[in-house]
């Protein structure tokens, strides 16, 4: 047997000492903000989104203390309202969305054996821009300008400027920022597990985790675009008088309603999903065998995640819909219980077929089970559309929210972080405070949440400041108090048990005796996750395994070494984990920062209709972007391959749909697309409600003729064509030809884009008037700002193949740029008829 | 009775699988194999739930088919403003009667509601008699409600529409049919305290509160702006069900809505002297 240079125990600790140099954190008051490693952002970010859970929370107790008697007085209703809508928004924004995406963050490399995420200033931009926007709309309140219009925010009484003031602005434009990181650390966490597992690690192998972080995040991905389209639409009327939703002008508040609905339900699985997830890492370890029905659990979760989308009528049973729609969304609505039933077995199965062991981790675990399952049956009875028509709108939802919310988000997070806490920390938690803190939780939530489906049955609709003592509610409010303040003292117990000073020593590494590739970290401050990344053959390596964590530690699997100085992190295939490439990460950058606060102030400009400030805001961020992508992306390596140990050389660069660029613009573009179906949608919806839709000519109502739509469309479909020929006479070798090309293609895409907006400008479409000049013009704008982007793409590959860093061998950015354009096309031959012909079909 | 039903169903369902959790939480030895794990998995997670709510959909199908109400039965007009509500019946065969803020209805007859909105979404809700449906600017919903015994009932606007919307209250009241039939009869015709000359009616008049309150006789045929107040004496409460119907509440809403209705369309009158308030009140409430 030769011998293996990882016996060697100085080699051993030289190459721990190059890791150790090129992965430190910087240091210094203002450098350690330009970190971008995932242990670090992840933290942060878990830190920042537990703290808008306790304001928002603290918000909860002001309406509580006004609706302890009845006819109080302590708040007026005009704070009353902004507290439930701040508290309804931040804990599903703010919270319950970025605390997935920040657990994920902070868990998934580790889990995956990677040394961190595809994009680690992707994920800084992210966090950055959650604090940002989080604080502009949670501190809204100091000046009492927050939204007050309830997180669901219909129209038409939050779109007039009169009934809503700045708060609906700020709701808007600030959520909308979020829900953009939202989405782009969704498209982060995709790509990580799929292109980041370690080598031997299938997809039938990953840990369950991962599988909901997999299924959360495409969730994320088809469900925040139509929010995003109504979002666009909204801020359309409030700010230019497009009347999407006034009825006066042929709009329609339903459409909200359903772009809101499409988005909010899935919504509910988005943050239930990643804290079962939690649960599916906590029940095998505290039952000391595998997960039993591994495919039963997959299954149930894409299950759920694929039922989720077709049940957002169900929000919407008191708005006088047909019968049909009643009884399918209450099918498909009763539908999704069984998915949810099968994973809460699977965990009891496990539990019963395991050797049980009790923990503060379990004890939230179950403390979950009972909340959650007692929601979870009032959810099956508010599925019923006749028994929703009462329960509607009523305290009995409120009631039945809160036990899903708190069963299945609340507690499974706090029950993680027992479990993960010496992970991150090297310290335990304190169980005794852990139990004090569970007991109060729990006797907290069922004493204000229970009385609540009463008071509702009673006929207490949500969302008043105030209620009659004749109403016969006073008790069961006053409880409902109580409970809430318990439920708060218990999370204070929480809080001091996180800041309590620990002086004992710090425990061993996998204290629970895990069996996932998590618990591999070890507790010194090492931010490259783990020693080598190992080959990965089992569902519970750590159990399966005797050896794994000797092997893994002496770096006698991949990428021991940091030869070069660089962050690196193995690139496999998407299906079965198969070794491809070597990625260079990103170091600490000041761009993510900077990004985040240009990008903010744009959002946050235009909220106050400050234009020319926020424009230049915009043109700071585009350049800033720009920056981001030429001095950080596509780098051509200093050699094309590198050994990464066990005897393989793999590539530095790789373009294509290899490439975990290509795989993060073709996700992007889903989201994307999603949006503009979304706006799509909305034509085809005011066409159903309308008996003539377009309407009878008029002035400022035309339509923008055929003409323009067809030459755009096939303009825009010949710059698309002259991308792809760019492409391949690139990759061929043919410089030249394929600049001239290129220089082509821009020039028909940007005759395109004007030949789009030229259909409504030169046929006088007034969108103020009416709702279909209104939605064509969005259309239409919609392809020309697409195109706008596109043709900043096509000049950065020119600019790039001019300067040397595009060539024949590294094309990545010529080829991500043709999916884009692929995508651009796809939108342009349906958007184009849609406006341009269906008019004539239609009439 | 569904209620009931699922609640029972609930409650059981709930009790076993706690049981369970219990049982598997509390026991030392004799876990269960694989086989057995997976095989409870299938009828616990997947068959059992399946039947359950394939039973309960296809009991609450039924329930889902609305009442029918014909041309032959009484229909009520209700629109949801910002924050009251305004009333029309209209009889088969007589003349619609205006009203506000307190619907009558004939017991054991069914009752068509046309159900619309000029602002904001509100949403209608009697919980004593019937689900709730929404109101929806430039949409007019369709609902109906049988009601069968005598009585007071609350209702509510359950959809938020702004700042008072926890103040958008109604009461439904029940008469015997024949009953209902004559009083309908009386409230098309004028309020008798409304056809004398008065000192009150005069200042309602020159104080403008005609401009926006309508009562007959002096306002045939016209819409008027806030509730109208052709009967108002016969109403067991003021302000949309926030306030008793008393000459004090009625002079002090007057002079100061804003103070009972945050956000209220009506300006306040308080440079309106008490006295006037106290005689327009008065006279207000012998409106029957």
């Amino acid at each position: 047997m030769s011998v293996d240079p990882q016996d060697d125990p100085a080699v051993r600790r030289a190459q721990a000492d190059r890791l150790s140099a090129v992965w430190a954190s910087p240091k210094g008051l203002f450098l350690r903000w330009t970190d971008t490693n995932n242990n670090r952002v992840g933290a942060w970010y878990v830190i920042t989104a537990f703290a808008f859970f306790l304001f928002a929370g603290a918000l909860a107790l002001l309406m509580r203390a006004q609706l302890a008697m009845p006819d109080n007085d302590l708040v007026g209703p005009s704070t009353f309202n902004q507290l439930f809508t701040l508290h309804g928004s931040m804990m599903m924004f703010l919270f319950a969305v970025p605390m997935f995406e920040a657990t994920a963050m902070l868990l998934l490399p580790q889990l995956l054996a990677a040394r961190d995420l595809p994009f680690p200033r992707l994920s800084a931009f992210g966090y950055w821009s959650f604090l940002i926007g989080g604080v502009f709309v949670a501190g809204s309140i100091f000046f009492g300008a927050a939204p007050d219009g309830g997180w669901f925010m219909y129209p038409p009484l939050t779109t007039e400027p009169e009934q809503s003031g700045i708060g609906a602005d700020i709701w808007m434009l600030g959520l909308s920022f979020i829900e953009v990181s939202s989405i782009a650390a969704a498209v982060e966490l995709i790509v990580g597990v799929l292109k980041c597992r370690p080598p031997g690690m299938r997809l039938n192998l990953m840990p369950l985790y991962a599988w909901y972080i997999l299924v959360v995040a495409v969730m994320i991905l088809f469900a925040f675009p139509p929010l995003i389209a109504g979002d666009i639409l909204f801020e359309l009327e409030r700010l230019l008088d497009w009347p999407f939703f006034d009825a006066a002008r042929g709009g329609d508040p339903l459409l909200w309603q359903h772009l809101f609905w499409i988005f909010g339900h899935p919504e509910v699985y988005i943050v239930f999903l990643p804290s079962i997830a939690i649960f599916a890492m906590v029940v095998p370890t505290f039952a000391q065998r595998h997960m039993l029905g591994y495919a039963w659990i997959v299954l149930a979760a894409v299950g759920t995640g694929f039922l989720s989308f077709g049940l957002w009528v169900h929000h919407m049973f008191t708005t006088g819909l047909p019968g049909i729609s009643l009884a399918f969304f209450s099918a498909a609505s009763e539908a999704v219980a069984i998915p949810t039933a099968v994973q809460i077995f699977v965990f009891i199965a496990t539990l019963w077929a395991g050797r049980v062991v009790w923990s503060t981790p379990l004890l939230y675990a179950a403390g979950s089970l009972a909340i959650f399952t007692l929601g979870g049956l009032t959810g099956v009875m508010v599925a019923i559309a006749p028994f929703d028509w009462q329960a509607h709108d009523s305290y009995f939802v409120v009631a039945h929210l809160h036990y899903v919310l708190i069963g299945g988000t609340v507690l499974p997070l706090i029950g993680g972080l027992y479990y993960y806490w010496p992970l991150l920390t090297r310290r335990k938690l304190s169980d005794r405070l852990g139990k004090i803190a569970f007991w109060l939780m729990f006797a907290g939530a069922n004493i204000a949440f229970f009385p609540m489906h009463f008071s509702g049955l009673l006929g207490m609709p949500r969302r008043v400041y105030s209620y009659p003592e004749a109403l016969g509610v006073g008790g069961l409010n006053l409880a409902s108090t109580i409970g809430a303040y318990l439920f708060a003292a218990g999370m204070a117990v929480i809080v001091l048990d996180l800041v309590w000073p620990r002086s004992h020593p710090p425990v061993v590494r996998n204290l629970w005796n895990a069996g996932t590739l998590e618990w591999l970290a070890e507790t010194d401050d090492t931010n490259w996750g783990v020693r080598s990344v190992p080959i990965v053959l089992s569902r519970y390596p750590l159990w399966d395994d005797p050896d794994f964590l000797r092997k893994v530690d002496e770096g006698r699997f991949y990428l021991p070494d940091a030869e070069e100085g660089k962050r690196e992190t193995l690139v496999t295939s998407v299906i079965d984990a198969v070794p491809i490439q070597v990625l260079r990460l990103a170091g600490p950058s000041i761009i993510p920062l900077a990004t985040a606060v240009a990008l903010g102030g744009v959002f946050i400009l235009t909220t106050f209709h400050l234009y020319l400030a926020a424009t230049i805001s915009g043109i700071v961020t585009l350049a800033l972007i720009l920056f981001w992508l030429w001095t950080g992306t596509g780098l051509q390596p200093e050699k094309p391959e590198k050994h990464v140990g066990l005897g393989l050389s793999l590539p530095l660069y790789i373009s294509g749909s290899r490439s975990a660029g290509w795989w993060a613009m073709f996700i992007t573009m889903m989201g994307d697309a999603t949006a503009w179906a979304s706006l799509v949608f909305g034509y085809f919806f005011y066409w159903t409600i309308h008996p003539v839709f377009p309407p009878a000519a008029a002035p400022g109502l035309a339509g923008p003729g055929v003409f323009w739509p067809m030459a755009a469309m096939a303009l825009i479909l010949a710059g698309w064509i002259g991308t792809i020929a760019a492409r391949e006479l690139y990759a061929r070798g043919v410089v030249l030809a394929a600049r001239l090309t290129l220089v082509a293609a821009t020039l028909l895409s940007l005759a395109g884009g004007l030949a789009s907006l030229a259909g409504p400008w030169l046929h006088g479409l007034d969108p103020a008037r009416h709702v279909y000049p209104a939605i064509v013009w969005v259309l239409a704008s919609w392809v020309s700002a697409h195109v706008a982007a596109g043709i900043i793409m096509q000049l950065y590959c020119l600019a790039g193949s001019f300067a040397g860093r595009l060539t024949p061998q590294y094309d990545g950015d010529l080829r991500n740029i043709t999916v884009y354009q692929h995508f651009l096309a796809l939108s342009a031959a349906i958007t184009f008829p849609v406006i341009g012909l269906f008019p004539e079909v239609a009439r | 009775m569904l209620a009931g039903g699922m609640a029972i169903a609930a409650l059981l369902i709930y009790l076993s699988v706690m049981l369970i959790a219990a049982h598997v939480g509390r026991r030392r030895r004799g876990r269960i194999d694989h086989h057995t794990g997976m095989r409870f998995i299938l009828w616990a997670g997947a068959i059992g739930p399946t039947i359950l709510l394939l039973v309960l959909l296809l009991t609450a199908l039924p329930m889902m088919r609305p009442i029918e109400a014909g041309a032959r039965d009484l229909a009520i007009d209700v629109s949801g403003e910002q924050y009251w509500w305004r009333v029309r019946y209209r009889p088969p065969g007589g003349p619609a009667v205006d009203a506000a803020n307190e619907i009558r209805l004939p017991a054991g007859r069914p009752v068509l509601f046309n159900l619309s909105s000029p602002d904001v979404l509100h949403s209608f809700w009697i919980p004593g008699l019937a689900g709730k449906m929404d109101m929806i600017p430039g949409r007019t919903n369709r609902l109906v409600i049988r009601a069968t015994r005598p009585g007071r009932y609350r209702g509510a606007c359950a959809e938020f529409c702004g700042r008072s919307h926890a103040l958008m209250r109604f009461t439904v009241v029940v008469m015997e049919a024949q009953a209902f039939d004559r009083w309908l009869v009386k409230q098309a015709a004028p309020s008798p305290a409304a056809l004398a000359q008065s000192d009150a009616r005069a200042l309602f008049r020159d104080y403008g509160c005609a401009g926006c309150h309508a009562i007959q006789p002096d306002a045939i045929g016209r819409r008027s702006i806030g509730p109208d107040l052709g009967h108002v004496g016969g109403r067991g409460s003021i302000a949309a069900g926030v306030l008793p119907n008393e000459e004090a509440a009625i002079a002090g809403f007057i002079r100061h809505p804003e103070r009972t209705k945050p956000g209220i369309a009506m300006p306040s009158f308080d440079f309106m002297p008490e006295a006037d308030a106290r005689a327009i009140a008065a006279w207000l409430r012998s409106l029957e």
